[in-house]
């Protein structure tokens, strides 16, 4: 009789892993989402911004940038906790993963705000746009053009960044996956399955990045 | 009209423009003239306030244009403004770059503001480039469609700062021309040149800068054919051969 204490991977597991390639999909889009919105306010603030606040501005997203992300979710959810105020691990792994991802969506952005030639500016005003309008009608689009490709690759980063969230507790894809292998002793077909997932999520995502650079490319 | 009175203006410690007066009358063509770093360019960014001045004032119709309470953005509705580099939106069709202005300046509807573009479009002669995108266009055409999007604004001067300086020479004559086109349209115009024999033809009026002066100033007859000054000499006899 083939008893055994462990239960191999069937189908009635489909639902489980679904929810953690689910998870890490709702938690990827939040962070990039987050993440390119506070990026780009943060990008422009440093593009125009003096030395003085730039270096400030600078310094805070150097740290979040430098430190790995695996310690920050941990420093962050287990100080949150030890304060009195635990917050699931959806929301405190989102706030880490938006915030890591604005430092290097910042970047990016800077480095858009920064391509627009001045020329092209001074051209806007002096058909009567004010600051504003030359922000949003002229330095925006051709700026975030030129950054697309490097943006979409810190999208892809993230994505797979996120696995790193499970160390708190939330559960993803990578989670999931584990708790399947304590379960059913299977690592190998589990994990290759797991990869499979991220390049699924991801393929797509690049495979548009190109067809949207391609079409850009005028 | 606009009066130019013993405007200075320095960039730190250079002093660039050392005391211009000028008087440009409606429907006047004005050509300035000048070696490189004579001011030439600078004057015409503090015309429409894109640069400060540290003393004198330029008048806009009456309007100090570097006063205070002056609403600059709304001024430089009427003074249109076209560069050496032609600074196509590339982001934008030909149509839609001549639309932008009109559009969120104006706050134009759609259906006028179009109207506008494409009557300017075709004054320029690039009526059948409407969709296209400006970085596929040659540099006159660019330059041409610069000319189109400022004029779309219905300004009452025109600036032009070297627009032929960048093109290719077989491109020049096309820009010269739209510029011939817009004088004969009675447009007040100052234009910033190294084209002698086209300031020549089309001004009523040069100015010949020498190290933030104006030098010599008179009808084209005299600056430019029978010039007094010696320096005004030196100058043609380099660029005229």
């Amino acid at each position: 009789m083939g008893m055994s204490f462990f239960t191999p991977l069937s189908w009635n597991d489909s639902g489980f892993i679904l929810t953690g390639v689910l998870n890490t999909v709702y938690i990827s889009v939040v962070a990039v989402l987050i993440g390119t919105i506070l990026g780009l306010a943060m990008g422009f603030l440093r593009a125009e911004a003096n030395r003085f606040t730039n270096t400030l501005l600078g310094g805070v997203l150097d740290i979040l940038r430098s430190v790995p992300l695996i310690i920050q979710l941990i420093l962050f959810s287990t100080y949150i906790g030890a304060m009195g105020h635990p917050l699931n691990p959806f929301v405190a792994g989102s706030i880490i993963l938006s915030l890591y991802t604005m430092a290097f969506m910042s970047e990016v952005f800077r480095g858009g705000f920064e391509s627009v030639p001045q020329s092209m500016i001074i051209a806007g005003r002096s058909l009567g746009m004010s600051y504003w309008q030359t922000v949003v009608y002229i330095r925006l689009p051709i700026g975030m053009r030129a950054v697309f490709p490097s943006w979409l690759g810190v999208a892809l980063s993230v994505i797979k960044d996120s696995a790193l969230v499970s160390v708190i507790g939330y559960m993803e894809l990578l989670r999931t996956s584990e708790q399947l292998i304590s379960r059913t002793q299977q690592p190998l077909k589990i994990l290759i399955g797991v990869g499979i997932f991220y390049f699924i999520i991801s393929y797509p995502l690049s495979l548009y990045g190109k067809y949207v650079e391609r079409k850009m490319a005028i | 009209m606009i009066k130019i009175q013993d405007v200075h203006k320095s960039f730190a410690d250079l002093k660039v423009l050392k005391g211009i007066d000028l008087d440009v009358k409606k429907g006047e063509v004005v050509s300035v003239i000048g070696g490189s770093g004579s001011g030439k360019s600078t004057l015409l960014y503090c015309i429409n306030g894109i640069e400060k001045i540290q003393q004198g004032r330029i008048l806009v119709d009456e309007i100090d244009v570097h006063a205070k309470g002056t609403n600059r953005d709304k001024l430089r509705q009427r003074l249109g403004m076209v560069f050496q580099q032609w600074n196509s939106f590339p982001h934008l069709t030909v149509l839609e770059n001549a639309m932008l202005a009109p559009r969120i300046v104006k706050k134009m509807n759609k259906k006028r503001a179009m109207e506008i573009a494409k009557e300017e479009l075709n004054h320029v002669g690039l009526g059948d480039k409407f969709d296209e995108y400006p970085t596929r266009m040659s540099g006159g055409q660019q330059q041409r469609l610069a000319i189109a999007r400022a004029l779309a604004m219905k300004p009452d001067y025109m600036l032009f700062d070297e627009v032929t300086s960048a093109l290719d020479p077989e491109l020049v004559g096309e820009v010269l021309d739209t510029l011939r086109m817009l004088r004969d349209d009675g447009m007040t115009m100052i234009c910033v040149t190294h084209e002698m024999a086209f300031a020549r033809e089309v001004s009523d009026k040069v100015a010949f800068f020498h190290e933030g002066i104006i030098e010599e100033m008179g009808p084209p007859e005299q600056v430019i054919s029978n010039p007094q000054k010696e320096t005004t000499q030196k100058f043609l006899s380099k660029v005229l051969h």
